[in-house]
């Protein structure tokens, strides 16, 4: 893909003269950090963060079926969703392989929202309109809409400021409409960070004027915007899944039905070959990185998917698939960097626990 | 973006400084940036021998880890040892305190090879 072909959020203005580092991402000029991955990571931790999440998809998936449609779609059971309530899924294809994870709000009885990875967008689209059945309307919104996700302990502090003492936040899940100087938003306690925090929805034209407001109202609480390289290293701290045989707590298998359902059935009877653990590094050193080889005793037994230095614990630290018998939480491990074997241990999850 | 016109640069970012017949080599100020956060760097061994574009160290940021390549051919005589307590010294100070190794250069003649400073700059744009 060419430098010409990349799309632009409505924030990217914004981005660029605050100095934020520009790169591609899933078809999307997006920003990397703004002064530092490290500091803005612990900005998140300690006070309050600011992440352009514009170049995510929204579905709105309506008609007097799409409940029982959706159901069947995704692998999270819809039915234990009251409206206004939201929950992790993933929509899955035949053979169980992950097209995308995502977030599906239930708006009313009827009509969803699914906000999903920005580089799957088109392709959850397609598949879903390949499975569409009558009585199912779906409709891509996501040029029409801006979003930003808000996070960090101080977003109760942040919030309050910006739309009254008297105003409670939404509950956990929830995502609830407001009126913010003028403008609609549509906000959800929701978040990939580990720290309490919001995503928040709004008309791509408000964009710019909701992105200055909240950073002027979040200063006296320490808000920074925040880049995509936070957003990753965060991620990994709370060993949220990126893959598919991890899918263990977002897939309800005593659903009737779901695309995905018979392979999933079969894995959790026969157990998993592989497991995705996360891992810590014994020594100070240098920090693990994907494809990187795991071993036990002299033995490759894996593959490490993600890897950094963690920011919050400044360690090493990273998530691995190895085979099955080997995946016990205490495991002593080694990592193959550059040709050296370099001491770890499996670890229970989330590698970063809030002090 | 710092670029200063004492210096020799490579296509892969390194700055060379020449000091009689040795060369101090770091990363520019523009490598630092593209990086993002140092934190971790595998510094070459004292007397290992290397050819002209040949990796010699690693420097890693949050993001990712990164070759340094030897500028010209030649054998390292020093490596600066306060960058493994202190890797971010490359984003704080990439012209100073953050340079990495220390080579005796092989033929004086090689380092015609590599770009001054106008021509780097013109290539970081």
């Amino acid at each position: 893909m060419t430098a010409t072909a990349q799309k632009k959020t409505p924030l990217y203005d914004e981005h660029v003269q605050r100095g934020g580092k520009m790169i591609a991402f899933g078809g999307w000029l997006m920003p990397v950090q703004y002064t530092s991955i490290v500091e803005e990571h612990r900005t998140v931790r300690s006070n309050v963060g600011m992440f352009d999440i514009s170049h995510m998809g929204q579905l709105i998936v309506d008609g007097s079926s799409a409940r029982q449609w959706l159901n069947k779609m995704l692998t999270n059971n819809i039915d234990r969703l009251d409206i206004g309530l939201g929950q992790y899924t993933f929509l899955l294809n035949e053979g169980a392989g992950i097209i995308d994870d995502l977030i599906a709000y239930r708006i009313s009885e009827e009509k969803f929202l699914l906000v999903v990875n920005a580089s799957r967008t088109d392709e959850d689209f397609a598949w879903l309109d390949r499975h569409r059945v009558e009585n199912v309307e779906l409709r891509n919104r996501s040029a029409e809409f801006g979003g930003v996700a808000v996070q960090g302990p101080r977003v109760v502090d942040l919030f309050h400021e910006l739309l009254g003492d008297d105003v409670d936040l939404p509950a956990r899940n929830q995502i609830v409409d407001f009126r913010l100087e003028g403008m609609s938003v549509t906000i959800a306690r929701t978040g990939y960070t580990g720290e309490d925090g919001v995503e928040v929805f709004f008309s791509a034209s408000d964009a710019p004027k909701l992105w200055n407001l909240v950073l002027e109202k979040g200063e006296r609480f320490g808000i920074k915007p925040c880049g995509l390289g936070a957003r990753d290293t965060l991620r990994l701290e709370m060993c949220y899944p990126l893959n598919g045989s991890d899918l263990g707590f977002f897939v309800d298998l005593t659903k009737p039905d779901f695309i995905g359902r018979e392979v999933l059935r079969q894995t959790k009877e026969n157990g998993p070959r592989e497991k995705l653990v996360p891992f810590r590094m014994k020594d100070k050193g240098p920090p693990p990185r994907p494809h990187y080889s795991v071993f036990n005793n002299g033995e490759r037994i894996g593959e490490v998917t993600s890897g950094t230095l963690s920011p919050s614990l400044n360690w090493g630290v990273g998530m691995a698939y190895v085979s099955a018998p080997h995946a016990k939480i205490g495991s002593k491990i080694e990592i193959e960097i550059r040709g050296q074997k370099f001491p770890a241990t499996i670890e229970k999850k989330p590698l970063y626990k809030k002090p | 973006m710092n670029v200063p016109d004492d210096l020799l640069y490579t296509e892969s970012h390194e700055w060379i400084k020449r000091e009689g017949e040795n060369v101090r080599v770091g990363i520019t100020d523009h490598a630092q940036s593209e990086l993002t956060d140092v934190v971790y760097v595998e510094l070459p061994k004292k007397d290992r021998q290397a050819n002209a574009k040949e990796p010699i160290a690693v420097v890693e940021s949050v993001k990712a880890a990164s070759d340094i390549y030897a500028p010209v051919k030649g054998t390292v005589v020093d490596a600066n040892k306060a960058l493994e307590s202190n890797p971010a010294l490359i984003n704080t100070d990439p012209f100073g305190e953050g340079w990495i190794f220390v080579l005796k250069i092989d033929n004086a003649d090689d380092l015609k090879q590599l770009k001054d400073a106008a021509a780097y700059r013109k290539q970081i744009g």
